[in-house]
């Protein structure tokens, strides 16, 4: 029975997508909105089976897959912000006509390759968890299939994806052939006999950079804003959320277990990702006027801030990588339900100037707005401030003084895009007005406003997280 | 002449990187960005059997995991081409053409 309950997470969300799936076929009625809400409660269930099932820990599918501590915690994570994201489908997707039952059966599959992605301990789970999130995230994208920018998004997503995987894939080609494995604890023995040889730098290479393109780190971050701006935005906002942390999981564990005695070839990789993320999210969302735009510029710096902790290569480094994912996924929820409540009454309307005098036309709306740039800037009383601090001084720790120093001066030039939201928002003349927004989306707003500032919410939230992503990152070193 | 490891590993090379410049160079036709995809994953199938029939019976070596790995790879490419397909046709009904250089809509 140790096998069944190490993937009882897994086999339940593939049950319910299954019969959810069959459940929402009817002829004569439309079952869209109750499936939306019970895929919801299935993806809050499964999120919280880690501590139903009293964490764990072991090896399933002869080895495949590894759940501990790290991968529990990525599903808690990974399952919320899905639920979240899927919420904020509801209003959006029936104002535009699209509401269809099988885009929630889609996230659970989504939910379920990223979940295969977060305890996936083999090559071979490791690529079967991409492609079963990636498939289903490429349809989301063209969701909505009437529109020529939605499907435009969907195929460039798509070409680009699949581009990745080939890379992704002829690197776990290049790695199997010279270590003769694809599990990672042997890869890892493997490499301690042989040293590192010309062919397995080359194929980490190509899995970093298959990896770099779904995480849209620069310089492999081409589809991101043409992406953001076609897809629908709330699918835009699960983009922003869970697949990146999907696919970081999968980078810390590949750094760590199968390449964690080749330090100094991967690090390269990865401080070079870093950097060029850092700068091209900062420089890149100047121009935007685009606010879906300027937020996949921001998810590109914000790769990049989450990439300076993992080149650390420790206990430190990895928790704070999880720390800063896991603020960074509640803030882009909130601002994506905000982004949402941008709606006139002829329809939705997402460029920055929509937004000029809001603080007078709505004023909660502006502040909690306001309240997550300040948390995306790092403002100390926020909880982005202390992302950051956890994410930038493993590096310091790790004599990377300088790597924390460019991650410092980029936040800072961030701030500038931040700010100028708030500017708008705060000191222009308002054109004109937004319609009220509907509750589900004012809610998840005030919840991922509340849940980033420290002070409302219960202390005992905030120490509880951070030691489970303690605990998670101890875990993934101890394997 | 032995046909030997290294000549599968130059052919898999050659067509993987005739699949990555045909995505990059190709200007006409999304059709064959989808078959410069397929080319890329059989250089990768081409790679694991190769590796997986040349493997030398060492602690820790398991040939058949390779061929194992082609096959879930065939599977894989097949429902790719097949979402692939289908946001293609949602863009040619919407657009009218499948050139490359009129995906252009966004940018910036």
């Amino acid at each position: 029975m140790q096998a069944l309950s190490t993937f009882l997470p897994e086999l339940f969300l593939a049950v319910s997508a299954s019969l959810l799936l069959g459940f929402g076929l009817s002829k004569t009625n439309d079952r869209s909105v109750l499936v939306r809400y019970i895929s919801v409660g299935v993806l809050v269930v499964f999120a919280s089976m880690g501590f139903l099932l009293d964490r764990p820990a072991g090896t399933s599918f002869s080895g495949l897959l590894l759940n501990n501590d790290f991968s529990d915690f990525l599903k808690c994570v990974i399952g919320l912000s899905a639920a979240g994201a899927l919420l904020l489908t509801q209003h959006y997707f029936q104002s535009e006509r699209l509401d269809r039952y099988e885009f929630s059966v889609l996230t659970l599959y989504a939910v379920l390759g990223m979940s295969i992605m977060a305890s996936a301990n083999n090559l071979l789970a490791m690529y079967i968890g991409i492609e079963m999130q990636s498939l289903a995230l490429y349809i989301m994208a063209a969701f909505n299939r009437d529109s020529l920018r939605a499907s435009e998004a969907g195929l460039k997503y798509f070409v680009l994806g699949a581009l990745s995987s080939g890379l992704l894939l002829y690197g776990a080609s290049l790695v199997y052939g010279f270590t003769g494995s694809l599990d990672f604890e042997t890869i890892r023995a493997s490499i301690a006999v042989s040293g590192p040889t010309t062919g397995v730098i080359a194929g980490m290479v190509f899995l970093l950079c298959g990896l770099a393109f779904k995480i849209s780190a620069a310089p492999f971050h081409m589809w991101t804003p043409d992406v953001y701006e076609g897809s629908p935005t709330p699918v835009t906002g699960f983009f922003a959320a869970a697949p990146k942390l999907a696919a970081m999981a999968i980078i810390a564990r590949l750094i760590t277990v199968p390449f964690g005695d080749i330090i100094g070839q991967w690090q390269q990789v990865i401080v070079v990702l870093a950097v060029l993320s850092m700068v091209v999210g900062a420089l890149g969302a100047i121009v935007q006027t685009n606010i879906k735009r300027l937020m996949a510029y921001s998810s590109i710096a914000n790769m990049g801030y989450a990439l300076v902790p993992l080149a650390a290569a420790s206990v430190a480094g990895v928790q704070g990588m999880l720390v800063f994912m896991t603020i960074y996924v509640i803030t882009v929820i909130g601002v994506f339900a905000t982004i949402l409540q941008m709606r006139l009454r002829n329809g939705m309307v997402e460029q920055i100037s929509d937004l000029s005098g809001l603080s007078k036309t709505n004023p909660g709306m502006a502040i909690s707005f306001t309240i997550l740039m300040f948390s995306l800037i790092g403002i100390p009383p926020l909880l982005g401030f202390f992302g950051k601090l956890y994410a930038f001084l493993p590096a310091f720790e790790a004599g990377l003084a300088w790597l924390a120093i460019v991650a410092l001066v980029a936040s800072v030039i961030g701030a500038f895009y931040y700010l100028r939201l708030v500017k708008v928002m705060w000191f222009d003349e308002p054109t004109r007005e937004f319609v009220r927004a509907p509750r589900t989306v004012r809610v998840i707003t005030i919840v991922s406003v509340l849940l980033i500032f420290p002070l409302l919410i219960i202390p005992g939230i905030a120490g509880g997280m951070l030691g489970f992503a303690e605990s998670a990152a101890q875990a993934l070193f101890a394997q | 002449m032995l046909i030997g490891l290294h000549h599968y590993l130059i052919v898999a090379a050659i067509l993987f990187t005739i699949g990555v410049f045909g995505i990059f160079v190709n200007r006409k036709n999304v059709i064959i960005i989808l078959m410069c995809v397929e080319l890329i994953l059989l250089a990768v199938n081409i790679n694991f059997v190769a590796f997986s029939t040349h493997m030398e019976p060492v602690a820790g070596a398991d040939p058949i995991a390779g061929q194992i790995f082609a096959l879930f790879i065939l599977t894989v490419a097949a429902a790719e081409a097949a979402v692939g397909l289908a946001i293609l046709v949602v863009y040619f009904r919407n657009r009218g053409n499948i050139a490359v250089e009129n995906i252009d809509l966004m940018k910036g």
